[in-house]
């Protein structure tokens, strides 16, 4: 473990003290970040060298967490930068961190450098300034690979605009999973409302993890969009005068769903791995998962029996991009911009993309990437049950955030509390 | 107390100790409970709350399910109190003196070293309607190809929440006992109840309870406050919907909508009010217990026949051992199996795939387990001892560290590390290992005082005095007669301590703000779900570690005085 002391260079009590200068003005609290300038990138690996980012990420899973030590070690041989995987089971808690230390005045050498982030979490930092200042991740060297053109939802998180203020890692598609051993693929459900009657017909065996685990909540959010009348109203705002009106269909699904599922719906799986598990002990017949490939990756983790298959619904599943984001306050800025433009460096979308490793599909653009790359893409074996792009089905666009804020409070009040 | 000689300055360190220890135990814990006390209040300046309010209370008793969650927290404490008390009472009743209580004694140090965390882990996964005994006997003798949909664990009522903490609370009463056996006088005691024709059990009971209960009253306190508002093992095997108040507490806290770490102080200060009333409530269940016992005593019934009885007790305590002991050792078997389905009683094949997979990222917590152990415990240890040469029993300042060591037992954690954490983010000396150090010790020092304590008091004190008597000064019978005497009690105590420390979860997380990753919260952050092998990785090392500080403690001194016959291991 690094001893913090030792990190105190010269050049960084002066930052310090420039820092604390310039708040004593009544300056932008950005200031300190406006010293690393990610255009100016030989400076940024200058500066990194030596730093320890604090890297705030779900530690739920053991292949993520497993690539993450890797980036870790490829960025300290490479460039210097030291990496701490701090593991979170919510992403808020990382938020909140942020939240905490503004709130006590701590706008320099925060304990976060970089946050696993998107949606809810990327829209309530972004509205609160709590992230390092806009444009920073179109200026990282590796951003050129990025196919920004071809995948929409990587400049809009949640129909909120990035603006460069956090930058994509992984494509996310909710993709469904069944054991061919147990259940045939004929009967798997084509929308959420054959969901619904397949469960009605299986009780006990389907669940969704308990939200607001993100998983969870994208399952809700999947239910939402199909069931919603007016699909156009998920695109702004809750308005909170007809709330009650317009998520009616999803909580009347969910009020004929709940009480078919695993345990009567009176307990939950806490996220997704969890979900995967219960297959495994056979306790429940579908699961899914916001990757793709993820059934094969724990095929080869021998998590899960080689017999399991993917399904997704013909009308279409949520898909979206997940990013990594940097507090305003970060200790570590240089090393997080370092970290964040490895993390998209072809080397490192590849093996990410391998399922073997961990499958989450690329952010990048095959187009933009040498020739030997894309072969390194092209030769990925994605596992016997991953589905193709093509059978992937139409992505769904993901609500405006604060749907998923209002229908996690409203589930808790109907389902989380009284039973 | 006797005064000091000048020439000796290990004495006058040993002056400052206890007013050290009251200062690092007693002031971390008040100012932590102030600190969640104003913004329960209201009051937070940091966070916009100016003035004082009740709203903060308001807006708790509005939250969804909170009556539930408390009630939970309420049944929790007292059940699992209630249960872990009898049973230790039974077991040493119906133990004490016979083989088979010596044997089972032998486990309970490293049943006590099992985190509270991996014990649970390894109970969830025997019980659970996929678990292990239900692998054994499906599909043969019960024909399920699926498990059966029952809720366990996570079930509504607590009942596995309750047993996980019964079976890790009932060692550690069995130890407090086995402290205070050796002050009451209990062979005689039993032979000369047996004698006027009484059975073991009620000779136990009449004579012997009493005397004990007494002893370990501050512990069973203890345990009372731990199971109501506990958080790592309710997050394993307590309820979900709604979870008990404790779970509640720490998702507020953690909750980036920052109004609700008022909510999260005023639940602190209800959850400290619910341990409160505990008290109140086993107070009367103490008299009422007693007025019972009383009351079957004056009856005059022998209770002759209760060999049956014993044997059930005594099988019901190896049953416990054993389902603590295999729960750990599946969890090793899981962290090195490939794929295991249900109903396979054992899995398809053996892999250290999910060890490979976890090293890279095994290291710098475990550094940081044995960093922050070692420390806090070897301060603890060194305190402890400096206060034990010092000071005498019916000293005030010793009352007075007593009762300070007494406080991080009694008050429920969220209660005053909320505070806490505040304080330490303002007066930013947060995260780094020396805030940790300083939060384990309040943790470790009780417990290392606890097992040191009785060892310190109990030795013949003419050792000392003929030492003295030839002439010998303070210093010197200290480091010559007394040290080597107590040396393998001070290794206990010390293995107790890192024990305690390698287990702590939410005061790691919350100082540490989860930069210092231990074994400890890196399991129980993946127990949120991950897969089993990893768990299994993380909990049988959670489980391992501990265990090397009783190994030590019980060689070292076969090592050091394996010239010295008199001094081995009775």
């Amino acid at each position: 473990m690094v001893n913090h002391g030792s990190l105190e260079t010269k050049d960084h009590a002066l930052k310090k003290l420039l820092t604390a200068l310039s708040l004593g003005l009544m300056l932008s609290t950005s200031a300190f970040a406006a010293n690393v300038d990610p255009a100016n990138w030989p400076a940024v690996l200058e500066d990194a060298k030596g730093e320890t980012v604090y890297w705030n990420a779900w530690g739920g899973a053991d292949n993520i967490n497993a690539y993450i030590a890797w980036a870790g070690s490829e960025i300290e041989k490479r460039y210097g930068v030291k990496l701490v995987h701090v593991k979170l089971d919510d992403t808020a808690a990382a938020v909140a961190k942020v939240v905490a230390e503004k709130a006590a005045g701590k706008n320099e050498g925060g304990s976060v450098d970089l946050i696993w982030i998107n949606g809810e979490n990327f829209a309530s930092m972004k509205k609160q300034d709590l992230l390092l200042a806009k444009g920073w991740a179109e200026k990282l060297p590796n951003w050129k690979y990025v196919d920004f053109d071809g995948k929409p939802t990587v400049r809009t998180d949640f129909t909120v605009p990035v603006e460069g203020q956090e930058s994509p890692w992984g494509m996310a598609k909710l993709v469904f999973f069944h054991d061919t051993a147990k259940t045939k693929d004929v009967d798997m459900p084509k929308s959420a409302a054959d969901l619904l009657a397949w469960a009605e017909k299986n009780p006990g065996r389907f669940s969704y993890p308990m939200p607001p685990d993100f998983i969870g909540s994208s399952f809700l959010k999947q239910v939402l969009s199909e069931t919603i009348a007016d699909k156009t109203k998920l695109l702004a705002a809750v308005n909170e005068a007809e709330f009650a009106d317009v998520s009616k269909p999803l909580f009347d699904y969910l009020d004929k769903l709940n009480p078919n599922l695993w345990r009567k719906g009176k307990s939950f799986p806490q996220n997704y791995p969890d979900m995967k598990r219960l297959m495994a002990d056979g306790e429940v017949d579908i699961t899914f998962a916001f990757n793709p490939a993820d059934a094969s990756a724990a095929i080869t983790a021998g998590e899960l029996p080689n017999t399991v298959r993917s399904f997704t619904f013909p009308g279409g599943t949520l898909g979206n991009t997940h990013f990594v984001g940097i507090p305003y306050n970060a200790n570590a800025t240089a090393g997080a911009l370092v970290l964040a433009d490895f993390l998209i460096s072809p080397e490192a979308q590849s093996r990410k993309q391998d399922p073997k490793v961990w499958g989450d599909p690329t952010v990048l653009n095959m187009a933009a990437v040498s020739a030997e790359e894309k072969a390194v893409f092209d030769g990925l074996d994605l596992g016997i049950a991953t589905l193709k792009p093509d059978q992937l089905g139409p992505a769904l666009d993901e609500p405006h955030p604060s749907w998923m804020v209002r229908i996690e409070t409203e589930w808790k009040r109907r389902y989380g509390a009284a039973n | 107390m006797i005064v000091p000689r000048p020439k000796e300055p290990i004495f006058y360190a040993a002056l400052a100790a206890p007013y050290l220890i009251i200062t690092l135990v007693s002031v971390p814990v008040l100012s932590g409970l102030l600190g969640t006390l104003l913004p329960a209040l209201g009051y937070l300046p940091a966070l916009g709350g100016n003035h004082f309010s009740l709203s903060a209370f308001t807006q708790l008793f509005a939250e969804p399910g909170i009556t539930r969650s408390m009630l939970l927290s309420l049944w929790i404490g007292l059940a699992a109190t209630i249960i872990s008390t009898l049973s230790s009472a039974a077991i040493l009743g119906a133990g004490f003196g016979t083989r088979s209580w010596a044997i089972l004694t032998r486990f309970l140090s490293p049943i006590l070293s099992i985190p509270h965390a991996a014990a649970a882990f390894g109970l969830a996964f025997i019980i659970m309607p996929s678990g292990f005994v239900s692998r054994i006997i499906s599909p043969e003798l019960t024909g399920w190809v699926n498990p059966p949909d029952v809720l366990i664990p996570n079930d509504p009522y607590a009942l596995s929440l309750i047993f996980g903490l019964v079976i890790k609370e009932v060692p550690f009463l069995l130890l407090m006992l086995m402290a205070a056996v050796g002050q009451v006088d209990a062979q005689r005691s039993f032979n000369m109840s047996s004698a006027l024709g009484y059975g073991r059990l009620a000779a136990f009971s009449h004579v012997l309870w009493p005397q004990l209960y007494r002893q370990i009253r501050i512990a069973v306190f203890a345990v009372l406050a731990f199971s109501a508002s506990v958080v790592d093992v309710s997050l394993i095997l307590g309820p979900t919907t709604p979870p008990p108040l404790s779970v509640n507490l720490v998702r507020w806290m953690n909750d980036p909508d920052l109004s609700y770490r008022f909510l999260a102080s005023a639940g602190a200060m209800v959850q400290l009010a619910l341990v409160i009333l505990l008290f109140g409530l086993w107070l009367i269940l103490e008299r009422a217990g007693g007025g019972f016992r009383a009351y079957v005593a004056l009856t005059g019934r022998r209770y002759a026949n209760d060999s049956w009885l014993i044997k059930i007790i005594q099988f019901k305590a190896w049953l416990l051992t054993a389902l603590v002991l295999s729960g750990i050792a599946l969890l090793g078997l899981w962290s090195v199996s490939a794929l295991w389905q249900f109903p396979d009683a054992l899995p398809s094949g053996l892999t250290l795939s999910a060890w490979m997979r976890a090293a890279p990222s095994i290291a710098s917590p475990l550094w940081a387990t044995f960093v922050l152990g070692l420390l806090s415990s070897a301060l603890a240890t060194i305190l402890c001892v400096l206060c034990l040469a010092n000071i005498e029993k019916n000293a005030t300042t010793y009352k007075v560290m007593a009762l300070s060591l007494s406080l991080p037992l009694i008050v429920p954690q969220t209660a005053f590390l909320f505070g806490l954490q505040i304080a330490a983010l303002k007066s930013g000396i947060g995260y780094g290992y020396g805030a940790l150090i300083l939060t384990h010790l309040i943790f470790v020092a009780p417990y290392v005082f606890l097992s040191l304590s009785h060892a310190w008091e109990s030795l013949d004190p003419r050792y000392e005095q003929m030492s003295q008597a030839l002439g010998k000064s303070r210093s010197r019978t200290l480091l010559a007669i007394r040290l080597p005497l107590m040396l393998r009690p001070i290794l206990t105590a010390f293995a107790v301590g890192f024990a305690v420390s390698a287990g702590l979860y939410l005061p790691t997380l919350l100082i540490g703000a989860g930069r210092l990753p231990t074994i400890t919260t890196e399991a129980v952050a993946l127990a949120s779900g991950a897969n089993r092998r990893t768990i299994g990785v993380y909990a049988f090392l959670q489980s391992i570690i501990p265990f090397i500080g009783f190994a030590l403690a019980f060689a070292m001194p076969a090592w050091l005085f394996r010239n010295r016959a008199a001094m081995q291991a009775a």
